[in-house]
Protein backbone atom coordinates (compact mmCIF):
# COMPACT_ATOMS: atom_id res chain seq x y z
CA UNK A 1 0.00 0.00 0.00
CA UNK A 2 2.51 2.14 0.80
CA UNK A 3 5.13 1.68 -2.36
CA UNK A 4 1.73 2.14 -4.05
CA UNK A 5 1.36 5.55 -2.89
CA UNK A 6 5.10 6.45 -3.22
CA UNK A 7 4.62 5.12 -6.91
CA UNK A 8 1.52 7.65 -7.28
CA UNK A 9 3.26 10.45 -5.84
CA UNK A 10 6.35 10.29 -8.62
CA UNK A 11 3.84 10.37 -11.12
CA UNK A 12 2.42 13.39 -10.13
CA UNK A 13 5.77 14.57 -10.14
CA UNK A 14 6.03 13.94 -13.52
CA UNK A 15 2.48 15.09 -14.53
CA UNK A 16 3.90 18.54 -12.40
CA UNK A 17 7.22 18.86 -14.19
CA UNK A 18 5.43 18.31 -17.86
CA UNK A 19 3.43 20.94 -16.90
CA UNK A 20 6.47 23.50 -15.58
CA UNK A 21 7.80 22.52 -18.99
CA UNK A 22 5.48 24.19 -20.89
CA UNK A 23 5.02 27.09 -19.38
CA UNK A 24 8.72 27.84 -19.36
CA UNK A 25 8.77 26.76 -23.45
CA UNK A 26 5.62 28.96 -24.00
CA UNK A 27 7.07 31.83 -21.84
CA UNK A 28 10.36 31.46 -23.79
CA UNK A 29 8.87 32.32 -27.07
CA UNK A 30 6.75 35.23 -25.76
CA UNK A 31 9.24 36.58 -24.46
CA UNK A 32 11.44 36.65 -27.63
CA UNK A 33 8.63 38.09 -29.75
CA UNK A 34 7.88 40.50 -26.93
CA UNK A 35 11.75 41.65 -26.78
CA UNK A 36 12.22 42.16 -30.54
CA UNK A 37 9.24 43.85 -30.45
CA UNK A 38 10.10 46.21 -27.57
CA UNK A 39 13.11 47.04 -29.30
CA UNK A 40 11.90 47.70 -32.35
CA UNK A 41 9.59 50.22 -30.60
CA UNK A 42 12.74 51.74 -28.36
CA UNK A 43 14.74 52.19 -31.47
CA UNK A 44 12.14 53.18 -34.09
CA UNK A 45 11.05 55.35 -31.65
CA UNK A 46 11.98 59.02 -32.34
CA UNK A 47 10.48 58.21 -35.81
CA UNK A 48 7.25 56.65 -34.92
CA UNK A 49 4.69 59.59 -35.95
CA UNK A 50 2.17 60.65 -38.39
CA UNK A 51 5.00 62.51 -40.42
CA UNK A 52 6.42 58.85 -41.01
CA UNK A 53 3.23 57.60 -42.29
CA UNK A 54 2.39 60.30 -44.55
CA UNK A 55 6.14 60.73 -45.96
CA UNK A 56 7.94 59.29 -49.13
CA UNK A 57 10.89 57.52 -48.82
CA UNK A 58 13.47 60.54 -49.20
CA UNK A 59 17.84 60.26 -49.53
CA UNK A 60 17.65 62.26 -46.01
CA UNK A 61 16.76 60.05 -43.12
CA UNK A 62 14.90 62.38 -40.97
CA UNK A 63 12.37 63.22 -43.95
CA UNK A 64 11.92 59.65 -45.15
CA UNK A 65 8.52 57.57 -44.87
CA UNK A 66 6.97 54.59 -45.47
CA UNK A 67 3.94 56.02 -46.87
CA UNK A 68 3.95 54.47 -50.41
CA UNK A 69 5.33 51.19 -48.94
CA UNK A 70 2.39 50.71 -46.67
CA UNK A 71 -0.10 52.01 -49.27
CA UNK A 72 1.79 49.33 -51.77
CA UNK A 73 1.68 46.75 -49.16
CA UNK A 74 -2.47 47.33 -47.68
CA UNK A 75 -2.78 47.15 -51.93
CA UNK A 76 -1.34 44.00 -52.50
CA UNK A 77 -2.95 42.52 -49.54
CA UNK A 78 -6.41 43.04 -51.08
CA UNK A 79 -5.38 41.66 -54.70
CA UNK A 80 -3.74 38.80 -52.63
CA UNK A 81 -6.91 38.37 -50.40
CA UNK A 82 -9.24 38.63 -53.21
CA UNK A 83 -7.52 35.86 -55.18
CA UNK A 84 -6.36 33.22 -52.47
CA UNK A 85 -10.06 33.55 -50.85
CA UNK A 86 -12.34 32.10 -53.34
CA UNK A 87 -9.77 30.38 -55.56
CA UNK A 88 -8.47 28.22 -52.03
CA UNK A 89 -12.06 28.28 -50.49
CA UNK A 90 -13.16 26.66 -53.69
CA UNK A 91 -10.38 23.60 -53.84
CA UNK A 92 -10.51 22.82 -50.71
CA UNK A 93 -14.55 22.59 -50.95
CA UNK A 94 -13.90 20.29 -54.35
CA UNK A 95 -11.19 18.25 -52.82
CA UNK A 96 -13.75 17.80 -49.48
CA UNK A 97 -16.99 17.36 -50.52
CA UNK A 98 -16.61 17.24 -54.34
CA UNK A 99 -13.72 14.91 -55.26
CA UNK A 100 -13.69 11.21 -55.82
CA UNK A 101 -11.52 9.39 -53.05
CA UNK A 102 -8.85 8.13 -55.59
CA UNK A 103 -5.25 8.23 -56.69
CA UNK A 104 -5.91 11.50 -58.62
CA UNK A 105 -6.74 13.38 -56.00
CA UNK A 106 -4.56 11.44 -52.97
CA UNK A 107 -1.93 13.02 -55.41
CA UNK A 108 -3.21 16.43 -55.81
CA UNK A 109 -3.59 16.30 -51.63
CA UNK A 110 -0.28 15.73 -50.78
CA UNK A 111 1.35 18.20 -53.66
CA UNK A 112 -1.04 21.11 -52.14
CA UNK A 113 0.57 20.06 -48.49
CA UNK A 114 3.83 20.16 -50.23
CA UNK A 115 3.51 23.42 -51.62
CA UNK A 116 3.36 24.97 -48.24
CA UNK A 117 6.94 23.88 -47.72
CA UNK A 118 7.99 25.21 -51.14
CA UNK A 119 10.48 28.31 -50.62
CA UNK A 120 8.96 31.55 -51.33
CA UNK A 121 11.91 33.04 -53.32
CA UNK A 122 10.99 29.64 -56.11
CA UNK A 123 7.30 31.29 -56.47
CA UNK A 124 9.01 34.88 -56.98
CA UNK A 125 10.43 33.45 -59.63
CA UNK A 126 7.56 31.70 -61.03
CA UNK A 127 6.17 34.89 -60.80
CA UNK A 128 8.73 36.31 -62.86
CA UNK A 129 8.47 33.93 -65.55
CA UNK A 130 4.58 33.33 -65.78
CA UNK A 131 2.89 37.16 -64.36
CA UNK A 132 5.79 39.64 -64.84
CA UNK A 133 6.54 38.32 -68.68
CA UNK A 134 4.17 35.46 -69.93
CA UNK A 135 1.07 37.12 -69.54
CA UNK A 136 2.60 41.01 -69.46
CA UNK A 137 1.26 41.99 -66.50
CA UNK A 138 4.94 43.82 -65.46
CA UNK A 139 6.35 44.88 -62.00
CA UNK A 140 3.17 45.67 -61.05
CA UNK A 141 0.56 45.46 -58.07
CA UNK A 142 -1.35 42.74 -59.54
CA UNK A 143 1.44 40.75 -60.48
CA UNK A 144 2.64 41.00 -56.55
CA UNK A 145 -0.79 39.91 -55.38
CA UNK A 146 -0.97 37.47 -57.52
CA UNK A 147 2.42 35.98 -55.89
CA UNK A 148 1.35 35.91 -52.89
CA UNK A 149 -1.85 34.64 -53.23
CA UNK A 150 -0.43 31.54 -55.11
CA UNK A 151 2.26 31.65 -52.14
CA UNK A 152 -0.72 31.35 -49.51
CA UNK A 153 -2.84 28.77 -51.06
CA UNK A 154 -2.07 26.14 -49.88
CA UNK A 155 -2.04 27.46 -46.06
CA UNK A 156 -5.87 28.96 -47.31
CA UNK A 157 -6.61 25.37 -48.91
CA UNK A 158 -5.24 23.50 -45.59
CA UNK A 159 -6.96 25.54 -43.24
CA UNK A 160 -10.70 25.15 -45.06
CA UNK A 161 -10.29 21.71 -45.43
CA UNK A 162 -10.25 21.12 -41.81
CA UNK A 163 -13.02 23.16 -41.04
CA UNK A 164 -15.16 21.85 -43.83
CA UNK A 165 -14.21 18.42 -42.37
CA UNK A 166 -14.90 19.18 -38.75
CA UNK A 167 -18.69 19.81 -39.94
CA UNK A 168 -20.27 16.83 -38.30
CA UNK A 169 -21.55 14.44 -40.65
CA UNK A 170 -24.86 14.09 -39.04
CA UNK A 171 -25.35 17.69 -39.91
CA UNK A 172 -24.67 16.86 -43.78
CA UNK A 173 -27.32 13.73 -43.31
CA UNK A 174 -29.80 15.99 -41.89
CA UNK A 175 -29.55 18.40 -44.88
CA UNK A 176 -29.11 15.72 -47.59
CA UNK A 177 -32.66 13.91 -45.78
CA UNK A 178 -34.55 16.99 -46.03
CA UNK A 179 -33.61 16.85 -49.93
CA UNK A 180 -30.58 19.53 -50.43
CA UNK A 181 -28.32 19.17 -53.24
CA UNK A 182 -24.60 18.90 -52.32
CA UNK A 183 -24.61 22.53 -53.52
CA UNK A 184 -27.14 23.43 -51.45
CA UNK A 185 -25.56 21.72 -48.25
CA UNK A 186 -22.29 23.31 -49.07
CA UNK A 187 -23.53 26.73 -49.59
CA UNK A 188 -26.29 26.44 -46.90
CA UNK A 189 -24.62 24.85 -44.12
CA UNK A 190 -21.22 23.67 -44.68
CA UNK A 191 -19.76 26.74 -45.36
CA UNK A 192 -21.30 29.04 -43.06
CA UNK A 193 -20.87 26.45 -39.92
CA UNK A 194 -16.74 26.50 -40.92
CA UNK A 195 -16.50 29.88 -41.61
CA UNK A 196 -14.97 30.77 -37.85
CA UNK A 197 -11.91 28.33 -39.88
CA UNK A 198 -12.11 29.55 -42.96
CA UNK A 199 -11.36 33.10 -42.18
CA UNK A 200 -8.68 32.14 -39.65
CA UNK A 201 -7.07 30.68 -42.29
CA UNK A 202 -7.45 33.17 -44.61
CA UNK A 203 -5.97 35.69 -42.04
CA UNK A 204 -2.55 33.29 -40.64
CA UNK A 205 -2.04 33.07 -44.70
CA UNK A 206 -2.25 37.09 -45.37
CA UNK A 207 -0.05 37.46 -42.14
CA UNK A 208 2.50 35.55 -43.60
CA UNK A 209 2.04 37.49 -47.19
CA UNK A 210 2.65 40.85 -45.10
CA UNK A 211 5.85 40.20 -44.62
CA UNK A 212 7.57 38.27 -47.59
CA UNK A 213 9.89 40.32 -49.50
CA UNK A 214 11.87 37.45 -51.65
CA UNK A 215 8.91 36.82 -54.08
CA UNK A 216 8.08 40.37 -54.67
CA UNK A 217 12.04 41.69 -54.62
CA UNK A 218 12.33 38.86 -57.45
CA UNK A 219 9.43 40.21 -59.40
CA UNK A 220 10.80 43.74 -59.11
CA UNK A 221 9.40 46.15 -56.02
CA UNK A 222 10.64 49.19 -56.53
CA UNK A 223 12.83 50.39 -53.08
CA UNK A 224 12.23 54.08 -53.70
CA UNK A 225 9.20 55.38 -54.97
CA UNK A 226 7.86 59.04 -54.36
CA UNK A 227 4.26 58.41 -55.71
CA UNK A 228 1.08 56.66 -55.13
CA UNK A 229 -0.67 54.53 -57.34
CA UNK A 230 -3.93 55.97 -59.10
CA UNK A 231 -6.83 55.91 -56.19
CA UNK A 232 -9.33 53.53 -57.00
CA UNK A 233 -12.07 55.93 -55.85
CA UNK A 234 -12.85 58.45 -58.99
CA UNK A 235 -14.47 61.62 -58.83
CA UNK A 236 -16.94 60.41 -61.83
CA UNK A 237 -18.51 57.49 -63.22
CA UNK A 238 -18.11 54.59 -62.35
CA UNK A 239 -16.31 55.78 -59.35
CA UNK A 240 -13.91 53.06 -59.40
CA UNK A 241 -10.90 52.36 -61.20
CA UNK A 242 -8.62 50.04 -61.62
CA UNK A 243 -5.64 51.33 -62.97
CA UNK A 244 -3.47 51.00 -59.68
CA UNK A 245 -3.65 47.61 -60.21
CA UNK A 246 -0.60 47.97 -63.17
CA UNK A 247 1.25 50.65 -61.21
CA UNK A 248 4.18 49.88 -59.63
CA UNK A 249 4.67 49.34 -56.30
CA UNK A 250 6.83 49.20 -52.65
CA UNK A 251 5.96 47.30 -50.11
CA UNK A 252 6.68 47.49 -46.14
CA UNK A 253 9.33 44.90 -46.01
CA UNK A 254 11.38 46.02 -48.99
CA UNK A 255 11.55 49.34 -48.01
CA UNK A 256 13.01 47.97 -44.45
CA UNK A 257 15.44 45.73 -46.46
CA UNK A 258 16.36 49.28 -48.37
CA UNK A 259 16.91 51.30 -45.24
CA UNK A 260 18.71 48.64 -43.19
CA UNK A 261 21.61 48.52 -45.72
CA UNK A 262 22.03 51.82 -46.12
CA UNK A 263 25.17 53.07 -44.08
CA UNK A 264 23.55 56.24 -42.53
CA UNK A 265 22.32 54.81 -38.82
CA UNK A 266 19.59 57.14 -39.13
CA UNK A 267 18.21 54.61 -41.93
CA UNK A 268 18.55 52.19 -39.27
CA UNK A 269 15.73 54.53 -36.84
CA UNK A 270 13.78 54.19 -39.45
CA UNK A 271 14.00 50.35 -40.17
CA UNK A 272 13.18 49.45 -36.79
CA UNK A 273 10.29 51.83 -37.15
CA UNK A 274 8.87 50.71 -39.95
CA UNK A 275 9.20 47.24 -38.65
CA UNK A 276 7.54 48.33 -35.69
CA UNK A 277 4.47 48.85 -37.73
CA UNK A 278 4.81 46.02 -39.96
CA UNK A 279 4.72 43.62 -36.72
CA UNK A 280 1.86 45.76 -35.12
CA UNK A 281 -0.03 44.96 -38.51
CA UNK A 282 0.38 41.12 -38.43
CA UNK A 283 -0.53 41.06 -34.77
CA UNK A 284 -3.68 43.27 -35.77
CA UNK A 285 -4.60 40.81 -38.46
CA UNK A 286 -3.84 38.04 -36.18
CA UNK A 287 -5.99 39.77 -33.53
CA UNK A 288 -9.16 40.00 -35.67
CA UNK A 289 -8.30 36.52 -36.67
CA UNK A 290 -9.25 35.71 -33.18
CA UNK A 291 -11.76 37.44 -32.79
CA UNK A 292 -13.63 36.26 -35.76
CA UNK A 293 -13.21 32.96 -34.82
CA UNK A 294 -14.58 33.61 -31.21
CA UNK A 295 -17.52 35.24 -33.20
CA UNK A 296 -18.28 32.52 -35.19
CA UNK A 297 -17.61 29.71 -32.54
CA UNK A 298 -19.82 30.97 -30.34
CA UNK A 299 -22.65 30.41 -32.16
CA UNK A 300 -22.03 27.18 -32.62
CA UNK A 301 -20.71 24.42 -30.52
CA UNK A 302 -21.66 20.62 -31.69
CA UNK B 1 -42.40 -14.36 -21.40
CA UNK B 2 -41.43 -11.97 -18.64
CA UNK B 3 -41.58 -8.96 -20.60
CA UNK B 4 -44.07 -6.48 -19.90
CA UNK B 5 -45.44 -4.94 -22.52
CA UNK B 6 -48.43 -2.30 -22.83
CA UNK B 7 -49.96 -3.02 -26.35
CA UNK B 8 -51.37 -0.28 -28.99
CA UNK B 9 -55.23 -1.05 -29.14
CA UNK B 10 -54.91 -1.15 -32.75
CA UNK B 11 -52.43 -3.83 -32.78
CA UNK B 12 -54.28 -5.91 -30.13
CA UNK B 13 -57.48 -6.03 -32.45
CA UNK B 14 -55.18 -6.60 -34.80
CA UNK B 15 -53.55 -9.53 -33.63
CA UNK B 16 -56.32 -11.58 -33.68
CA UNK B 17 -56.97 -11.14 -36.80
CA UNK B 18 -55.50 -13.67 -39.40
CA UNK B 19 -52.68 -11.32 -41.76
CA UNK B 20 -54.74 -11.71 -45.06
CA UNK B 21 -57.48 -9.20 -43.32
CA UNK B 22 -54.28 -6.74 -42.03
CA UNK B 23 -54.02 -6.18 -45.62
CA UNK B 24 -56.95 -5.36 -46.45
CA UNK B 25 -57.26 -2.70 -43.96
CA UNK B 26 -54.14 -1.01 -44.76
CA UNK B 27 -53.03 -1.06 -48.19
CA UNK B 28 -48.90 -1.20 -49.11
CA UNK B 29 -46.96 2.23 -48.77
CA UNK B 30 -43.73 0.68 -49.75
CA UNK B 31 -42.75 -2.34 -50.77
CA UNK B 32 -38.83 -4.16 -50.57
CA UNK B 33 -38.54 -7.46 -53.09
CA UNK B 34 -35.34 -9.21 -53.21
CA UNK B 35 -33.66 -6.09 -51.61
CA UNK B 36 -29.61 -6.74 -51.55
CA UNK B 37 -27.18 -4.16 -50.16
CA UNK B 38 -23.13 -4.05 -50.60
CA UNK B 39 -20.37 -1.80 -48.80
CA UNK B 40 -17.87 -2.70 -51.26
CA UNK B 41 -17.13 -6.03 -50.87
CA UNK B 42 -19.29 -6.35 -48.00
CA UNK B 43 -22.79 -8.05 -48.48
CA UNK B 44 -24.97 -6.37 -45.57
CA UNK B 45 -28.40 -6.89 -46.56
CA UNK B 46 -29.60 -10.36 -47.87
CA UNK B 47 -32.80 -10.64 -50.14
CA UNK B 48 -35.09 -8.27 -48.42
CA UNK B 49 -39.03 -9.05 -48.78
CA UNK B 50 -41.07 -6.67 -46.93
CA UNK B 51 -44.34 -4.54 -46.73
CA UNK B 52 -44.75 -1.70 -45.20
CA UNK B 53 -48.23 -0.56 -44.37
CA UNK B 54 -49.72 3.14 -45.21
CA UNK B 55 -50.38 5.10 -42.32
CA UNK B 56 -49.06 2.08 -40.20
CA UNK B 57 -46.14 2.02 -37.79
CA UNK B 58 -43.68 -0.25 -38.62
CA UNK B 59 -40.70 -1.42 -36.24
CA UNK B 60 -37.21 -2.60 -36.86
CA UNK B 61 -35.71 -4.67 -34.34
CA UNK B 62 -32.05 -7.27 -34.41
CA UNK B 63 -28.91 -6.93 -32.63
CA UNK B 64 -26.28 -4.44 -33.28
CA UNK B 65 -25.03 -4.97 -36.73
CA UNK B 66 -28.00 -7.06 -38.21
CA UNK B 67 -28.35 -4.82 -40.69
CA UNK B 68 -31.61 -2.64 -39.42
CA UNK B 69 -30.11 0.41 -39.81
CA UNK B 70 -28.80 0.04 -42.94
CA UNK B 71 -32.27 -1.13 -44.42
CA UNK B 72 -33.54 1.93 -43.34
CA UNK B 73 -31.58 3.84 -45.02
CA UNK B 74 -32.08 2.28 -48.49
CA UNK B 75 -35.61 4.14 -48.11
CA UNK B 76 -34.18 7.72 -48.67
CA UNK B 77 -30.96 6.57 -50.55
CA UNK B 78 -28.88 7.98 -47.40
CA UNK B 79 -25.94 4.94 -48.58
CA UNK B 80 -25.44 6.98 -52.01
CA UNK B 81 -23.39 9.92 -49.70
CA UNK B 82 -20.78 6.94 -48.95
CA UNK B 83 -19.07 5.88 -52.11
CA UNK B 84 -18.88 2.55 -52.99
CA UNK B 85 -21.81 1.22 -51.78
CA UNK B 86 -24.21 -1.24 -53.98
CA UNK B 87 -28.16 -1.62 -53.89
CA UNK B 88 -30.05 -4.86 -55.57
CA UNK B 89 -33.53 -5.90 -56.04
CA UNK B 90 -36.20 -3.14 -55.30
CA UNK B 91 -38.19 -0.88 -52.95
CA UNK B 92 -41.55 0.19 -54.47
CA UNK B 93 -43.11 3.15 -53.26
CA UNK B 94 -46.87 3.22 -53.78
CA UNK B 95 -49.29 4.35 -54.65
CA UNK B 96 -47.37 5.72 -57.98
CA UNK B 97 -45.08 2.70 -57.98
CA UNK B 98 -41.67 4.32 -58.17
CA UNK B 99 -38.67 2.05 -57.35
CA UNK B 100 -36.82 4.03 -54.84
CA UNK B 101 -33.12 2.38 -54.76
CA UNK B 102 -33.27 2.00 -58.39
CA UNK B 103 -30.40 3.89 -60.51
CA UNK B 104 -32.91 5.63 -62.55
CA UNK B 105 -34.77 7.42 -59.59
CA UNK B 106 -33.11 10.34 -58.57
CA UNK B 107 -32.09 10.27 -54.68
CA UNK B 108 -32.74 14.19 -53.90
CA UNK B 109 -36.49 12.92 -56.31
CA UNK B 110 -36.61 10.26 -53.50
CA UNK B 111 -35.28 12.55 -50.10
CA UNK B 112 -37.98 15.14 -50.99
CA UNK B 113 -40.81 12.40 -50.73
CA UNK B 114 -39.24 10.14 -47.34
CA UNK B 115 -38.03 12.35 -44.27
CA UNK B 116 -35.88 11.08 -41.56
CA UNK B 117 -35.21 11.46 -37.99
CA UNK B 118 -31.43 10.18 -36.75
CA UNK B 119 -30.23 8.89 -34.22
CA UNK B 120 -28.63 11.36 -32.26
CA UNK B 121 -30.68 15.00 -32.63
CA UNK B 122 -28.88 17.31 -35.57
CA UNK B 123 -30.29 20.35 -35.49
CA UNK B 124 -28.54 22.46 -37.86
CA UNK B 125 -26.58 25.62 -35.63
CA UNK B 126 -29.57 28.04 -36.94
CA UNK B 127 -32.80 29.40 -35.16
CA UNK B 128 -35.40 27.23 -34.28
CA UNK B 129 -37.47 28.69 -37.37
CA UNK B 130 -35.04 28.18 -39.88
CA UNK B 131 -34.19 24.86 -38.74
CA UNK B 132 -37.96 23.71 -39.51
CA UNK B 133 -38.23 26.19 -42.49
CA UNK B 134 -35.39 24.89 -44.27
CA UNK B 135 -36.95 22.09 -45.95
CA UNK B 136 -39.54 24.42 -47.38
CA UNK B 137 -36.99 26.82 -48.87
CA UNK B 138 -35.29 23.66 -50.39
CA UNK B 139 -38.32 23.24 -51.71
CA UNK B 140 -38.42 26.93 -53.12
CA UNK B 141 -41.19 28.24 -50.95
CA UNK B 142 -40.48 31.90 -50.98
CA UNK B 143 -43.21 33.62 -49.19
CA UNK B 144 -42.74 34.86 -45.81
CA UNK B 145 -46.12 34.10 -44.23
CA UNK B 146 -46.85 30.71 -46.07
CA UNK B 147 -43.17 29.61 -44.34
CA UNK B 148 -44.64 30.64 -40.91
CA UNK B 149 -47.61 28.91 -41.20
CA UNK B 150 -45.71 25.66 -42.07
CA UNK B 151 -43.13 25.98 -39.69
CA UNK B 152 -46.24 26.60 -36.91
CA UNK B 153 -48.08 23.56 -38.27
CA UNK B 154 -44.99 21.51 -38.52
CA UNK B 155 -43.69 22.84 -34.65
CA UNK B 156 -47.25 22.19 -33.55
CA UNK B 157 -47.44 18.79 -34.66
CA UNK B 158 -44.28 17.81 -33.07
CA UNK B 159 -45.50 18.76 -29.77
CA UNK B 160 -43.00 21.76 -29.31
CA UNK B 161 -45.11 24.76 -30.35
CA UNK B 162 -45.70 25.90 -26.94
CA UNK B 163 -42.49 25.45 -25.80
CA UNK B 164 -40.88 27.32 -28.31
CA UNK B 165 -43.33 30.06 -29.85
CA UNK B 166 -41.54 32.61 -27.63
CA UNK B 167 -38.29 32.30 -29.05
CA UNK B 168 -38.04 31.47 -32.26
CA UNK B 169 -35.19 33.01 -33.20
CA UNK B 170 -33.15 31.19 -30.60
CA UNK B 171 -30.90 28.75 -31.42
CA UNK B 172 -31.72 25.49 -32.15
CA UNK B 173 -29.10 23.75 -30.36
CA UNK B 174 -29.95 26.05 -27.05
CA UNK B 175 -32.53 23.42 -26.60
CA UNK B 176 -32.67 20.63 -24.53
CA UNK B 177 -31.86 16.70 -26.32
CA UNK B 178 -35.50 15.80 -26.12
CA UNK B 179 -36.50 19.31 -27.74
CA UNK B 180 -34.07 19.06 -30.31
CA UNK B 181 -35.08 15.63 -31.56
CA UNK B 182 -38.53 17.16 -31.68
CA UNK B 183 -37.19 20.20 -33.79
CA UNK B 184 -35.74 17.75 -35.95
CA UNK B 185 -39.20 15.82 -35.76
CA UNK B 186 -41.09 19.07 -36.95
CA UNK B 187 -38.11 19.70 -39.70
CA UNK B 188 -39.17 16.34 -41.03
CA UNK B 189 -42.99 17.27 -40.95
CA UNK B 190 -42.89 20.41 -42.74
CA UNK B 191 -41.75 19.09 -46.10
CA UNK B 192 -44.97 16.96 -45.65
CA UNK B 193 -43.51 13.49 -46.19
CA UNK B 194 -45.27 10.20 -47.10
CA UNK B 195 -43.04 7.77 -45.22
CA UNK B 196 -40.91 9.11 -41.99
CA UNK B 197 -38.45 7.39 -41.18
CA UNK B 198 -36.53 7.00 -37.73
CA UNK B 199 -33.03 5.76 -36.86
CA UNK B 200 -33.12 4.66 -33.29
CA UNK B 201 -34.55 8.39 -32.45
CA UNK B 202 -34.74 8.04 -28.68
CA UNK B 203 -31.38 5.89 -28.36
CA UNK B 204 -29.64 9.61 -27.06
CA UNK B 205 -32.56 10.55 -24.83
CA UNK B 206 -33.76 10.03 -20.83
CA UNK B 207 -36.87 8.06 -20.33
CA UNK B 208 -39.27 11.20 -20.01
CA UNK B 209 -37.97 12.42 -23.54
CA UNK B 210 -38.34 9.23 -24.75
CA UNK B 211 -41.60 8.83 -23.59
CA UNK B 212 -42.89 12.01 -25.31
CA UNK B 213 -41.43 10.89 -28.70
CA UNK B 214 -43.09 7.72 -28.88
CA UNK B 215 -46.60 10.09 -27.93
CA UNK B 216 -45.58 11.74 -30.99
CA UNK B 217 -44.95 8.50 -33.04
CA UNK B 218 -48.12 7.11 -32.07
CA UNK B 219 -50.14 10.08 -32.63
CA UNK B 220 -48.38 10.63 -36.13
CA UNK B 221 -49.46 7.64 -37.67
CA UNK B 222 -53.14 9.49 -38.68
CA UNK B 223 -51.20 11.17 -41.34
CA UNK B 224 -47.93 9.42 -42.42
CA UNK B 225 -46.33 6.25 -42.78
CA UNK B 226 -43.64 5.37 -40.09
CA UNK B 227 -40.60 3.37 -40.44
CA UNK B 228 -38.83 2.75 -37.11
CA UNK B 229 -35.21 1.12 -35.99
CA UNK B 230 -34.84 0.38 -32.86
CA UNK B 231 -32.91 -1.37 -30.16
CA UNK B 232 -35.24 -1.01 -27.39
CA UNK B 233 -37.96 -4.08 -27.41
CA UNK B 234 -40.32 -2.53 -25.36
CA UNK B 235 -39.78 0.28 -27.35
CA UNK B 236 -41.52 -1.43 -30.96
CA UNK B 237 -44.16 -3.13 -28.83
CA UNK B 238 -45.04 0.22 -27.22
CA UNK B 239 -45.43 2.37 -30.79
CA UNK B 240 -45.58 -0.10 -34.10
CA UNK B 241 -48.14 -1.92 -35.39
CA UNK B 242 -45.51 -4.33 -37.24
CA UNK B 243 -41.94 -6.03 -36.55
CA UNK B 244 -40.12 -6.77 -38.31
CA UNK B 245 -36.75 -8.68 -36.72
CA UNK B 246 -33.67 -8.98 -38.54
CA UNK B 247 -30.64 -10.91 -38.22
CA UNK B 248 -27.37 -10.99 -39.88
CA UNK B 249 -28.69 -9.11 -42.99
CA UNK B 250 -31.42 -10.93 -43.34
CA UNK B 251 -35.38 -10.57 -42.25
CA UNK B 252 -36.09 -13.80 -39.78
CA UNK B 253 -39.37 -12.70 -39.42
CA UNK B 254 -42.15 -9.95 -39.71
CA UNK B 255 -45.73 -9.69 -38.55
CA UNK B 256 -48.42 -7.84 -36.32
CA UNK B 257 -46.60 -6.50 -33.32
CA UNK B 258 -49.22 -8.24 -31.19
CA UNK B 259 -48.32 -11.16 -33.26
CA UNK B 260 -44.85 -11.16 -32.88
CA UNK B 261 -44.03 -10.07 -29.38
CA UNK B 262 -46.59 -12.75 -27.69
CA UNK B 263 -46.70 -15.66 -30.06
CA UNK B 264 -42.88 -15.43 -32.40
CA UNK B 265 -43.28 -17.77 -35.43
CA UNK B 266 -39.14 -18.51 -35.31
CA UNK B 267 -37.07 -19.54 -32.08
CA UNK B 268 -34.44 -16.92 -33.40
CA UNK B 269 -37.15 -14.34 -33.00
CA UNK B 270 -38.29 -15.56 -29.67
CA UNK B 271 -34.68 -16.33 -28.34
CA UNK B 272 -34.44 -12.23 -29.12
CA UNK B 273 -37.23 -10.54 -27.72
CA UNK B 274 -36.88 -13.02 -24.76
CA UNK B 275 -33.47 -11.74 -24.66
CA UNK B 276 -31.50 -14.65 -24.88
CA UNK B 277 -28.96 -12.77 -26.91
CA UNK B 278 -28.61 -9.46 -28.94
Amino acid sequence: MRAAQAGVERRKLFDKLFVLLGLVVLVAAFAVLFALFLDLLRQGAPRLDWDFLTSYASRKPEQAGILAAWVGTSLIMVVTACVAMPVGVAAAIYLEEYAPKNWVTAIIEINVTNLAGVPSIIYGLLALGLFVYKLGLGQSILAAGLTLALLILPIVIVATREAVRAVPRPIREAAYALGATRWEVTAHHVLPYSMGGVLTGMIIGLSRAIGETAPIITIGALSFIAFLPTPPLTGEFPFLSFAWLKDAFTAMPIQMFNWVSRPDPGFRVNAAAAGAILLGMTLLMNGIAIWLRYRFRKKINW
Amino acid sequence: MQMQISMPVEAQSLSDAPRGAIAETAPAKACASKLGFWYGNMQALKGLDMEIRDKRVTALIGPSGCGKSTFLRCFNRMHDLTPGTRYEGSIHLYPDDIDLVSRDVDPIEVRMRIGMVFQKPNPFPKSIFENVAYGLRVRGMRARALIEEEVEKALRDAALWDEVKDRLQSSGLSLSGGQQQRLCIARALATNPELLLFDEPTSALDPIATARIEELITALRERVTVLIVTHNMQQAARVSDYTAFMYLGELVEFDATSKLFTNPGRKATEDYITGRYG
